[in-house]
Order: C-alpha cells, then sequence, then structure tokens
C-alpha cells in the first residue's frame, strides 16, 4: 500500500505543482487564453488513470492537464501547448482546453460542457462491434448534468451496453452556479441509475477509495457488463478560471473543504515524506517550462495545414 | 436500366455494406421502418441490427456516436432525418467533427458521413422545409455534397465513405422519387467537380441538388424562345469548384445562380462574389439569383410555391439579363 501511496503522490503532487506554475505563468503572459485550474481534484486523475491500459480510450473536459498527466502525456508537451507551441501536445493549436495524443488515445480536452460524452459513446461502440475489450473513459463534471448531451449519451450507452465508463467530477459549481441552484436532484449518481446504468458515489478527494471503485468499475465494464457511472464528490479550491473573482462563494467554504486536500491527507494518513517527491517534480516542471519557453511557434504558413487530410482548395 | 434517386442511395447503402464492413448506417427508424424516405428499407433484414441500428430521437448523442466510431476505426453512414433536425446535433457537427483534426495538431481525422433530406415543397411547414446546406457549407473541415441526378446517388457515398474527412451528403426530399438512366456497372463518382448538365452560350444558370430540374426546365423553356442557357451542377458546396462555372461564364458572359436557401448570406451569394472576383471584366451583364423568398416556408400549397425559386422565376430573370433594351 505505501509504494502505490507514494505514486499516488508523486502524481498528484506533478499535477498540483504543474498547475500552479501554469498560473504563475499566465500572470506573467506566458500562457495566454482560458485556464481552468483542478487544484484539490488531483486524486481523482491520480487515482483513475493507473487503473486504465494503453488499448483503453480517454476522453475529457476543458479542465484536463491532470488527466493528461497521469495518462502519460509528457509534461513538456502539456506546458508547450500552455505556451502554444509547435511543440506543444496539439501544435499550440489547442491550448490548455484542448490537450490530445492519439497514440496515449487521449482524446482530448473538450470545451463543450458535455460535448465529449456523445464521442465516447461512439468510441465504445467502435470497440464493442471490432471486438475490442476496451474501456473508454469518459471524465465529465457536474454542469454537464444539465446538458442534453449528457441525457442523451447515457440513454444510448445503457441502450447498447457500451464499454463506457463515466467518471463525473462533481465539484458543486458550473462555473459560478451552485449545483443545488441548478439540479433539481444533487444526487447525480441517481440520475444515472435512472438509465438503469450501475451508479455510485465516491470520495474523491480520497485516491486509494478513487481507485478502488475505478478498479471495480474498469473490469465491469471490460467485462462487457455495460457501462457504469461513478460520481466522485470533490471540490475546485482555486477560482474557475483566471478570469473569475469567485464571488458566488464564501472563503468560510472553500477553507472548509482545503482541509480536506487529498495531498496532506495522504501524506498524514502514510506517514510520507514529499521532500524527495517536491525536488523531482519541481525539476520536472522547470524543465518543461524551459522547453516550452525554448520552443518555436508552429510556422504562420502552416496555418491551413489539416484542416482537412486532403489538401482541398478554399 | 431505369432507377430512381431513392433505389440509387439504398443501392449504394447495400455497395457499402457488403464491401466494407467497418461501415454501418445508424439514425431514426433506418431500420424497422426502412428509413423516413424509405432509402434504407431491407437493409436490416439484409444486414442486422448491429450495422443498421435504429437510435432514439437523441440527434445529439447519435451523430456525436458516429462521430466518435469513427475516431475508432469504424466508418458510419449517420443519418439525421431531416436538415431541421441537424439543429440539434450543429454541436457535434461543427465543435467535434469539424474541429478536431485542425485542434489536435492533424491527429486525429473524422471518416464520418452524415446524410441528411433537405428542402421544401411538400407542404410541410416552416420547421420542415428549411434549406441550410450553407450553414454547413460555411465550416471548414467539411465537404458539402448533393446530389441531383440518379447517378449521383448511386456514386457519391462510396467516395464519401473512402474520404478521411466529415462529409455531409445532403438530399433534397423532392429528388427521392426522380427516375433516371443507370449504368448497369455505375460506380463511385468524385467529389470534388460541378458538371455541365446541360450546355450553352448564352447564360450560365448554377445552381444544385432540388433546383437541378427547376433550372433544366427553364433552361428547356428558354431554348424555345431562342436563348441557349448552360446549367451547371454544383454538386460539392464546400469546397466550391469554382474552375468550372468560371470557364461557363466566361464563355456566356452572363450567370443566374438558382439557390434553395434564402438570398441573405446564402449559397448563391458565396458563388456570385467569386464570379465577380475571377470574371467581373468577362460579364456582360450584373450576376443574378433566384433563391427562395425571405420568409418561414408556409404550409398551404400557393403560398408555399410562391416562396421557392420556379422554372418562370428563372425564366424571368434570364430574360431581364439577355434582353437587348435591358
Amino acid at each position: 500500500m505505501s509504494a502505490a501511496a507514494r505514486e499516488y503522490l508523486r502524481q498528484m503532487l506533478r499535477i498540483r505543482r504543474f498547475e500552479e506554475r501554469c498560473a504563475e505563468l499566465y500572470s506573467a503572459g506566458k500562457i495566454r487564453g482560458f485556464l481552468h485550474l483542478y487544484i484539490g481534484e488531483e486524486a481523482i486523475a491520480a487515482g483513475t488513470l493507473p487503473c486504465l491500459g494503453p488499448g483503453d480510450a480517454v476522453v475529457s473536459t476543458y479542465r484536463e492537464h491532470g488527466h493528461a498527466l497521469a495518462r502519460g502525456l509528457s509534461m513538456r508537451s502539456v506546458m508547450a501547448e500552455m505556451f502554444g507551441k509547435v511543440t506543444g501536445c496539439s501544435r499550440g493549436r489547442g491550448g490548455s482546453m484542448h490537450l490530445f495524443d492519439a497514440s496515449r488515445r487521449f482524446y482530448g480536452g473538450n470545451a463543450i460542457v458535455a460535448g465529449g460524452l456523445p464521442l465516447a459513446a461512439g468510441l465504445g461502440l467502435a470497440d464493442q462491434l471490432l471486438g475490442r475489450k476496451n474501456v473508454t473513459a469518459c471524465f465529465l463534471g457536474d454542469g454537464s448534468v444539465a446538458e442534453g448531451e449528457f441525457h442523451e449519451t447515457l440513454n444510448l450507452a445503457a441502450l447498447w451496453k457500451l464499454p463506457v465508463l463515466f467518471l463525473c467530477e462533481n465539484n458543486r459549481y458550473a462555473m459560478g452556479t451552485a449545483l443545488e441552484r441548478a439540479q433539481s436532484e444533487t444526487n447525480l449518481s441517481k440520475k444515472a441509475a435512472a438509465y438503469r446504468i450501475h451508479s455510485e458515489q465516491v470520495d474523491g478527494m480520497d485516491v486509494f477509495a478513487v481507485a478502488e471503485a475505478v478498479t471495480r468499475a474498469v473490469a465491469a465494464v471490460r467485462a462487457a457488463e455495460g457501462p457504469w457511472f461513478l460520481e466522485l464528490l470533490t471540490y475546485r479550491f482555486r477560482a474557475h478560471s483566471m478570469f473569475d473573482p469567485e464571488l458566488y462563494r464564501s472563503k468560510a467554504e472553500v477553507q472548509e473543504w482545503l482541509k480536506r486536500d487529498p495531498i496532506p491527507a495522504l501524506i498524514a494518513a502514510y506517514g510520507l515524506d514529499p521532500a524527495p517527491f517536491e525536488a523531482e517534480v519541481k525539476a520536472e516542471v522547470d524543465d518543461a517550462v524551459a522547453f516550452a519557453d525554448a520552443s518555436a511557434l508552429e510556422p504562420v504558413d502552416e496555418l491551413l495545414w489539416r484542416v482537412t487530410m486532403r489538401e482541398v482548395p478554399r | 436500366m431505369k432507377t430512381t434517386f431513392r433505389a440509387a442511395l439504398r443501392e449504394a447503402h447495400r455497395e457499402a455494406l457488403l464491401k466494407d464492413p467497418r461501415v454501418l448506417l445508424m439514425g431514426e427508424d433506418v431500420g424497422r421502418y426502412g428509413g423516413a424516405y424509405a432509402v434504407s428499407k431491407g437493409l436490416l433484414e439484409e444486414f442486422g441490427p448491429e450495422r443498421v441500428r435504429d437510435t432514439p430521437l437523441s440527434e445529439s448523442g447519435f451523430v456525436g456516436a458516429g462521430i466518435g466510431a469513427a475516431l475508432g476505426g469504424l466508418r458510419p453512414i449517420v443519418e439525421v432525418m431531416t436538415v431541421n433536425f441537424s439543429l440539434l446535433c450543429a454541436d457535434q457537427i461543427l465543435n467535434n467533427a469539424a474541429t478536431l483534426l485542425h485542434m489536435s495538431g492533424g491527429q486525429l481525422n473524422v471518416p464520418v458521413v452524415i446524410r441528411m433530406a433537405t428542402g421544401a415543397g411538400r407542404q410541410l411547414a416552416a420547421q420542415h422545409s428549411r434549406s441550410l446546406e450553407n450553414w454547413y457549407a460555411h465550416v471548414p473541415g467539411l465537404r458539402v455534397v448533393e446530389p441531383a441526378t440518379v447517378e449521383d446517388a448511386r456514386g457519391m457515398l462510396w467516395t464519401a465513405l473512402q474520404d478521411p474527412d466529415p462529409v455531409l451528403i445532403f438530399e433534397n426530399a423532392l429528388l427521392y422519387n426522380l427516375e433516371g438512366e443507370l449504368a448497369p456497372d455505375a460506380g463511385p463518382v468524385d467529389l470534388d467537380t460541378a458538371r455541365v448538365r446541360r450546355p450553352g452560350k448564352d447564360v450560365t444558370l448554377i445552381t444544385y441538388g432540388g433546383c437541378l430540374p427547376r433550372a433544366l426546365e427553364a433552361a428547356g423553356q428558354l431554348a424555345t424562345r431562342g436563348v441557349e442557357a448552360e446549367v451547371i451542377d454544383l454538386r460539392t458546396l464546400r469546397p466550391l469548384d469554382e474552375k468550372t462555372f468560371l470557364q461557363s461564364v466566361r464563355k456566356t458572359k452572363r450567370v443566374v445562380v438558382i439557390d434553395e436557401g434564402w438570398r441573405s448570406g446564402s449559397l448563391a451569394a458565396e458563388v456570385i462574389t467569386r464570379i465577380v472576383e475571377g470574371a467581373f471584366y468577362e460579364l456582360d451583364a450584373p450576376p443574378a439569383r433566384v433563391c427562395s423568398e425571405e420568409v418561414p416556408i408556409p404550409y398551404a400549397r400557393e403560398q408555399e410555391q410562391a416562396a421557392l425559386p420556379q422554372p418562370a422565376k428563372i425564366v424571368a430573370a434570364v430574360e431581364a439579363l439577355v434582353s437587348p433594351h435591358g
């Protein structure tokens, strides 16, 4: 267990320190556009992604730095993407919200809330029809539950018994709208259950609880039992994006949740020494920033490259 | 052999399902019902429910699933019953299908084919009578095609399925019963070029889809009055085959574009702009167009017909251009 705990700690620290540096670089003007930090929610990425195999697929949201790093995208390629550089995982075309890596079956970073869910159903359908025993892990936020695509996709997935694992990161706010101000039923697992999908609520601040639930879920989905839905209860410590003055929640509420920060909790529970990990992670982040800074931009004459696979007249 | 537009489409689907095990057809009522326009009648019985897949009424869900399935290695044909309903899945078509390849830095191409019926003329009123091809033809990353002959109904699908990018095929619902000759060995056709459907020297009529028969009828009437109209079928609405229509306009020096879309911001506007950009000094008259009237298409037959491009309107537009006193 303690080997696992150390690996979880290392991964959560990678994500947190990476994002803290991103926030600094945003203020310094090196990173632009929208930047949605995952800080506070790292236990979900760290607990989930190691449960997937290389053939499995991942569909993510616009708060996906943690998912990408835990899936194995190099910190260099993710940081370079933040910088808009050609060495970025999407050649600098996507930025923070659109991280892609086909070689790791990481289908991105979707900036339309719930827009990735139907894609996950389709990826699952392809695996099912082609006889591949893969799982598609589809991250979504609590905000997506209000979208039609959430309901359409859950129904399709259940109806066709698609091998999709829905991972609902419920951080209690859809941008600035609290869950109870947006949903008549705030237990989101019940919505999945209404589609006859096996669903559970999981403590998303406890990396071992996440890993335990995801391990069971992946096994069941891989065994062709149909989709599963995990509602991971979590909290975002930082603002929604870099433009958010946080008028919609109290400091006291944030303070309460900070007591449940998954990183100190794990350190305390297993008596871990974070110092060696901190040093390793700092070196990795420094290297990623140096790499991104030194990288070239995509040449402007490549602007139109791969709008389509066939080069076509305008 | 004589066949119909509908039967030609059905044969194209059969061929695709027979030749490529990665192909599946999915959409509302494509299976047990046989297709809202009976295009897929009999395919469920022949290919089974996995490959001819009825979906719930969830346009965004099943179009997005088709896009995802294409990413996963299948070659889905997704039927959206009509363009009117495609508004419910515009998110998936624009934000995912059209965008993923470029936004992923060239990593993720989306070989999906999305078919939908389009057009008015059957007294179905405003919500079932739209012609929104131009909305999709506006979007980089998509290829947009529209067959107007049985040969294209038979041949466009296979070529679309070989395309590594998303292809939207629009089918004007008035054409499903169109009869025509089809060679027994008719096969795939290109999705790159416009075609001259009737040669002429006095004026060029440029159109596509359901307006092609009306333009040809107008050309026939004009011929009896001594005006030889050249009729061009665009076939592919994005990317446009400028070369073919500019060549014709340079010859005839007069042009009328016929488009069932509304005039403001229409495909006709784009075609005419390109003519002005490419052949301005070779024109003998200002380019003209016949589009739908700018109104939600009404139910009553007389009003509906008055709203749409008709042969008489096309003839009148041409006569205004070629009249020696004009």
